[in-house]
C-alpha cells in the first residue's frame, strides 16, 4: 500500500476554483449555443479568477504561519497567497481586456478555458517549495500561455508569437530542469529548505544549477538577456494575453525567484544578489534603450517591460525583507499599470482594426477623455511619477538598494528612468499634443460598439494605479505580511 | 488651514474635470476658486505670528516603516511665497478666461492643479512630499505648454522636460540617501547632513528649474513658446520653487557643503546675473528680455541665498516676490501686445503709448520698479541682497551693482521699443488700449508691487522669526558669520544670537 500524504485542499482551493472554471468553459465549447458562447465561457472564467482571488484572500487571512503542506511540496503562506492575489487579478482584468478583442472568436470556450487554466498554472507556481512542483506549476502555466499566444490563426503575427514563445519557452524551461537536476545531484534535495539546509554550497555543480535555475527563471520574467522573445510575442499575441503575460506572468516568475533564491541558496547570498544585479542592469539597459525608438505601442510597452523587469530585480539583490516588500508592492503597482496600459491599447485596436501607433494614437486623449487620461496615468506611473504607486515603487525599490549598501544601482534606476521618460511622454505627447487634423477616429466603415468591459478594467487599473499612491500603508502592510514569510539573507 | 490651501485648488481640478460645465462657467468657477485661495491666503496671513516660526502645521502618517508622513506647515518666508503663488495664479487664470482657451475644462483644471502642487512645494516639511509636489509641478506644466504652446512647443516641452527630469531624479536619490540616513524623511525632525554628494543631487534639481547658469538651456524656448499666462508662472512662481528649495533644503541641511561649496555657487549666479543682463539687452523681442532678466535675477537671488547671512536672506525673499510679481505682469503684457500686433519682435514694434495711455502707464510702472529705480521694492531687495553679500566680499558686491546697471539698459530698452520710437510696422492705429479686464488681471500684480515698494519691510522684516533663532539662517550661519562687522545691520540682535546658534542648528529645526 502506498502512502499518501495528507492533502489540503484548503490550500489547493485557489487553484482548483480556477481549473473548474476551465473545464466548465471546457463544457460551454460544446454546450452553449454559439451566440452566447464567448459572453458565457467569459463569464465563467472572470467568476474563476474572483474565485481564486476570495480564496486567496481567505488563505492569506488563514496563513500567518507559513508551513509546508502536502508532504511539503507546496508552501502556504502569506507570500503565496499575495501572489496568487495578484494573479488572479490581474486574470479577471484580463477577461475583460481579451473580451473586446476583435480577433476570431470560434474557439472563445477555449480561449477562456486556456486563461483560467494558466492562471491555475501560476497560482500553483508561486507555492511552489520543490524543484518538482516548480517545473510542473511553470510548464502548466507555459503550454497554456504558448497556445493562446498563437490563438488569433488568422493572423501571421500571432501565430510567429506563439511558435517563437513555444520555442524559447521550451529552451529556459529545459534549462530550468537541467540546474535542477545538478542542484538535486549535488544536494541530494529537491525541497527548498533541504536544499538551503546542505553543506554543499561551494561544488562548481551547484553553482552552475543555481545559475540555470535563474536564467531559466530569467526567461519567464523577460530579464534581459533572455528576453529576446518578449517583443514578438508581447506584438503577436491577443492583447488580452499579452495584457495577462505581462502581468501575471511577471509576478509568478519573481515571486517564485525570491522564494527559491532565499529559501533554497542562502549560503550562496552574496554570490546571486550580484548575479540578479547584474540582470537588473542588463534589463535596465536594453529594455529602456530599445523601447526609446518604437513606433507600435504593444512592442514598446514589451520593452517597457524589459525595463520593469530590471527594475523590480532591484529589490530582490537588494536580498533584504525591505526588498521583499518593495517586490510586492511593486508587482501590485506593475499589475494595474501594465493590464491598464494594454486594456486602452486593446480598446483602440478595437476602434481602428489595427495595430496601435505612436501615429494613429494622435488626439486620441481628447477623443476619449476616459481612456486617454487613464493611458497619462499609466504612462506616468510606469515612469515613476508622483500621483500613482509606480512612484512608491521605484522609491521603495531604490531604498532597498541603498540598504542594501548599493548606492550604484540606485543611480542606475535613477539614469534608466531618465532615459523611460522620453518614451513614455511620446504616448503623451502622440495622444494629446498632435496637430487636431491628424485625428484619426476611426477606419472606413465605421468601428464596433466601445466595449464596457474593457472601460470597467482600464477603470479598475486606474483606481489601483493611483490609488495605491494614496493608500501606501494598507498594501505596504500587506507586503510586509507576505515578505514575513521568507527570511532574507541581508 | 495649510492643507486647504493645498486641496481647495486640487478639488477644484477633479470638479472641472469630472463636470461638463459649458465654457463660461468652467472659466468662471476655476477663476472663483483661484479666488477663493487668494482669499484663504489672506486669512492664513491675517492670523500669522510673524514673531514665530513654523505655524499651521499638520501631520499624518502616510507610510510609517520608512517614515514618510504628510507634514505640511508655513515659515514666514513660505507664507510669502504662498501668497506670491495664489495671487500670480490668479492674474493668470483669470488672464486665460479673459482671452479665451481652447478645451477649457482641461485647461482650467490643469492650471488648478498646478496651484495646488506649487502651494505644496512651498508648505511641505518632509521630503518624499516635497518631491511628489514638486513632479506635480511638472506633470500640468508639461501639458499646459505642450497642448497650448506656440508652433515650437513640441520641442521646447521635451527640452524641458528633460532638463528638470534629470534634475529632479538626482534630487530623488539624494532624497533617499538622506532620509535612510537619518531614519526619517521629515524636515524638521531630521538632522543635518555633511555629504557633498547628497547636497549636489539637491542642487542639481534647484540649479536647473531656478535655472543657473549653465543649466538654462531650457528657458528662451520654453518662455517664448508656452502661451504668455503660463510662461508669467513659469518665471514668476515655478523658478521661486527652485529658489525655495536653495533656502529651506540645501542651506538648512546641509551647512557644512553649503560652505564648501557656496564659492562655486556664487560665482555660478555671477556668470548667470551678468550673461543673462546682456543677453536680455540683446533679445530681439519682448519674452526674450523678460526671459532672459529672469534668469539673471535668479541669478541674483541666488547670490543673496548664497551670501548666507540674514541680510542676504531678507533680500531674496524680498526679491523673489518682486521679480514674480514683476515678470509675471511683464508677460502678461506682453500677451497683450501679441494680443493686438501678432508679435512680440520689437523690429515690428514701436510708438504703442501713443493713444493708449493705460498700457504705457501700466508697462512704464512695471518696467521702472524692475530696474530698481531707488524706492522701489527691487531697489530694496537688490540693495539688502547686495549688502548681504558685500560682507562675503567687496568683489559680489560690484558684480551685483554692474547688473543692477545692465537691468536698467535692458528695461529701458524694453520701454522705448514697444512704447517709444516711430511706430512700429505692425502696431496698427486701431490696436486697442488695454481693457478693463486686462487692467483687472495685470492690475493687481502691479498694486502689490506698488504696495511693497512703499513697505518693503513687509517682507523683508517679517520672514523670519524675530523671537526666536531664524530657523533657516541661524542654522546656516552657523557655519560663518561676519554680521557684527556691518554697522548698518538692521537687526543686530540676530546676529548677536548667532554664536549660540551653532549648538543649535539641530534646535532650531523644531518650531
Amino acid at each position: 500500500m502506498i502512502q499518501t500524504p495528507t492533502i489540503d485542499w484548503a490550500a489547493l482551493s485557489p487553484e482548483l476554483v480556477l481549473l473548474a472554471a476551465a473545464a466548465i468553459s471546457m463544457l460551454i465549447a460544446v454546450l452553449v449555443p454559439k451566440w452566447a458562447e464567448k459572453a458565457t465561457a467569459a463569464a465563467v472564467c472572470a467568476l474563476g479568477f474572483v474565485g481564486a482571488f476570495i480564496a486567496a484572500g481567505v488563505l492569506f487571512a488563514h496563513s500567518t504561519d507559513g508551513h509546508g503542506v502536502i508532504a511539503d511540496a507546496i508552501q502556504r503562506d502569506q507570500l503565496a497567497a499575495l501572489a496568487q492575489m495578484i494573479i488572479a487579478g490581474a486574470g479577471l482584468l484580463a477577461v475583460g481586456v481579451a473580451y473586446a478583442g476583435r480577433g476570431s472568436w470560434r474557439h472563445s470556450g477555449e480561449f477562456f478555458a486556456l486563461l483560467a487554466s494558466a492562471g491555475a498554472g501560476m497560482i500553483f507556481l508561486v507555492a511552489a517549495s520543490n524543484l518538482l512542483t516548480l517545473f510542473l506549476g511553470l510548464e502548466w502555466f507555459s503550454i497554456s500561455l504558448y497556445i493562446l499566444a498563437a490563438f488569433d490563426v488568422d493572423v501571421v503575427g500571432s501565430l510567429e508569437a506563439g511558435l517563437k514563445y513555444l520555442i524559447v519557452g521550451s529552451f529556459g524551461s529545459a534549462v530550468l530542469l537541467f540546474g535542477s537536476a545538478l542542484v538535486y545531484g549535488t544536494t541530494g534535495h529537491l525541497d527548498f529548505s533541504g536544499i538551503g539546509a546542505t553543506g554543499e554550497a561551494s561544488d562548481p555543480l551547484y553553482i552552475a544549477g543555481l545559475a540555470m535555475i535563474i536564467a531559466g527563471l530569467g526567461f519567464k520574467a523577460s530579464a534581459a538577456p533572455f528576453h529576446m522573445w518578449t517583443p514578438d510575442v508581447y506584438e503577436g499575441s491577443p492583447t488580452g494575453v499579452t495584457a495577462f503575460m505581462a502581468a501575471a506572468t511577471k509576478t509568478a516568475a519573481l515571486v517564485l525567484m525570491l522564494r527559491v533564491l532565499t529559501t533554497a541558496f542562502p549560503q550562496r547570498a552574496e554570490l546571486w544578489t550580484i548575479a540578479i544585479a547584474v540582470l537588473a542592469v542588463a534589463s535596465l539597459a536594453v529594455g529602456n534603450l530599445a523601447a526609446l525608438v518604437q513606433r507600435r505601442v504593444k512592442r514598446m510597452l514589451a520593452y517597457s517591460s524589459i525595463s520593469h523587469a530590471g527594475f523590480m530585480l532591484i529589490p530582490i539583490a537588494a536580498g533584504n525583507a525591505l526588498g521583499g516588500r518593495a517586490l510586492l508592492y511593486y508587482l501590485i503597482v506593475y499589475s494595474a499599470m501594465s493590464i491598464g496600459a494594454f486594456a486602452v491599447v486593446a480598446a483602440r485596436e478595437r476602434e481602428l482594426g489595427e495595430a496601435v501607433t505612436l501615429d494613429n494614437l494622435a488626439g486620441f486623449g481628447w477623443e476619449r477623455p476616459f481612456l486617454g487620461a487613464a493611458m497619462f496615468a499609466f504612462m506616468l506611473g510606469f515612469a515613476g511619477l508622483p500621483l500613482t504607486g509606480g512612484f512608491i515603487a521605484k522609491f521603495y525599490a531604490f531604498s532597498a538598494a541603498y540598504e542594501r549598501g548599493w548606492i550604484w544601482l540606485i543611480i542606475v534606476g535613477v539614469i534608466a528612468t531618465a532615459v523611460s521618460l522620453y518614451y513614455y511622454l511620446a504616448v503623451v505627447r502622440a495622444m494629446y499634443m498632435r496637430p487636431a487634423e491628424e485625428l484619426q477616429l476611426a477606419p472606413a466603415g465605421g468601428s464596433p460598439p466601445p466595449e464596457r468591459l474593457v472601460s470597467t478594467s482600464v477603470a479598475v487599473a486606474l483606481v489601483v494605479t493611483v490609488g495605491s499612491f494614496f493608500a501606501v500603508q494598507p498594501l505596504i502592510d500587506l507586503a510586509t505580511d507576505a515578505a514575513s514569510s521568507l527570511s532574507f539573507p541581508f | 488651514m495649510t492643507t486647504a490651501l493645498i486641496v481647495v485648488p486640487i478639488g477644484g481640478a477633479l470638479l472641472l474635470w469630472l463636470v461638463p460645465f459649458s465654457r463660461f462657467w468652467t472659466g468662471s468657477i476655476a477663476f472663483l476658486i483661484s479666488l477663493v485661495e487668494v482669499g484663504l491666503w489672506i486669512d492664513a496671513l491675517a492670523r500669522f505670528d510673524f514673531s514665530q516660526g513654523l505655524q499651521f502645521e499638520a501631520q499624518q502618517t502616510w507610510f510609517s516603516d520608512l517614515n514618510v508622513s504628510y507634514h505640511v506647515g508655513l515659515y514666514g518666508f513660505s507664507l510669502w511665497l504662498v501668497g506670491l503663488t495664489v495671487v500670480v495664479m490668479a492674474c493668470a487664470v483669470g488672464y486665460a478666461f479673459w482671452t479665451g482657451r481652447e478645451r477649457a475644462r482641461a485647461y482650467f483644471g490643469l492650471m488648478l492643479l498646478l496651484t495646488g502642487a506649487v502651494v505644496g512645494v512651498f508648505a511641505s516639511l518632509d521630503l518624499l512630499l516635497f518631491y511628489a509636489f514638486w513632479e506635480g509641478m511638472l506633470i500640468p506644466l508639461y501639458i499646459l505648454v505642450g497642448v497650448w504652446g506656440g508652433p515650437g512647443r513640441l520641442a521646447a516641452t521635451l527640452k524641458f522636460v528633460i532638463y528638470t527630469m534629470v534634475g529632479s531624479l538626482l534630487m530623488l536619490a539624494s532624497i533617499i540617501v538622506f532620509g535612510l540616513q537619518q531614519g526619517t524623511f521629515d524636515l524638521i525632525s531630521s538632522g543635518t547632513s555633511s555629504s557633498i554628494w547628497i547636497f549636489l543631487g539637491f542642487v542639481a534639481a534647484f540649479a536647473v528649474k531656478a535655472p543657473l547658469f549653465p543649466l538654462h538651456g531650457w528657458l528662451p524656448d520654453a518662455y517664448r513658446e508656452s502661451s504668455p499666462e503660463v510662461a508669467g508662472v513659469l518665471s514668476g512662481v515655478i523658478s521661486k520653487a527652485a529658489a525655495f528649495g536653495f533656502l529651506a533644503i540645501a542651506i538648512r541641511k546641509f551647512p557644512g557643503p553649503t560652505a564648501d561649496l557656496r564659492t562655486t555657487i556664487l560665482v555660478l549666479a555671477a556668470i548667470g546675473l551678468v550673461y543673462g543682463s546682456f543677453i536680455a539687452f540683446r533679445a530681439p523681442d519682448f519674452r526674450g528680455v523678460v526671459a532672459y532678466s529672469s534668469l539673471a535675477q535668479m541669478g541674483l537671488i541666488t547670490l543673496g541665498l548664497f551670501a548666507n547671512n540674514s541680510l542676504g536672506f531678507d533680500g531674496a525673499v524680498l526679491q523673489m516676490i518682486n521679480h514674480g510679481l514683476i515678470s509675471a505682469a511683464l508677460f502678461l503684457l506682453a500677451g497683450s501686445v501679441i494680443r493686438r500686433t501678432t508679435t512680440d519682435d520689437f523690429a515690428f514694434l514701436g510708438g504703442m503709448a501713443k493713444g493708449r495711455p493705460v498700457l504705457a502707464t501700466v508697462l512704464m510702472t512695471t518696467g521702472i520698479i524692475a530696474l530698481a529705480v531707488p524706492g522701489s521694492s527691487a531697489f530694496a531687495g537688490e540693495f539688502l541682497i547686495l549688502a548681504g553679500v558685500f560682507q562675503e566680499g567687496w568683489a559680489w558686491g560690484v558684480i551685483g551693482a554692474g547688473a543692477i546697471v545692465l537691468a536698467a539698459m535692458y528695461m529701458l530698452r524694453l520701454i522705448s521699443a514697444v512704447l517709444h520710437r516711430q511706430r512700429g510696422g505692425l502696431v496698427s492705429d486701431d490696436a486697442l488700449d488695454l481693457r478693463p479686464a486686462e487692467l483687472g488681471v495685470i492690475g493687481p500684480l502691479v498694486v502689490s508691487l506698488l504696495v511693497l515698494s512703499a513697505w518693503p519691510a513687509a517682507i523683508s522684516g517679517h520672514s523670519f522669526p524675530t523671537a526666536a533663532p531664524s530657523p533657516v539662517p541661524a542654522a546656516a550661519q552657523a557655519a560663518r558669520v561676519r554680521c557684527t562687522e556691518i554697522p548698518t545691520q538692521p537687526r543686530t540682535n540676530k546676529c548677536m544670537t548667532l554664536p549660540t546658534a551653532r549648538s543649535s542648528v539641530q534646535g532650531v529645526m523644531t518650531p
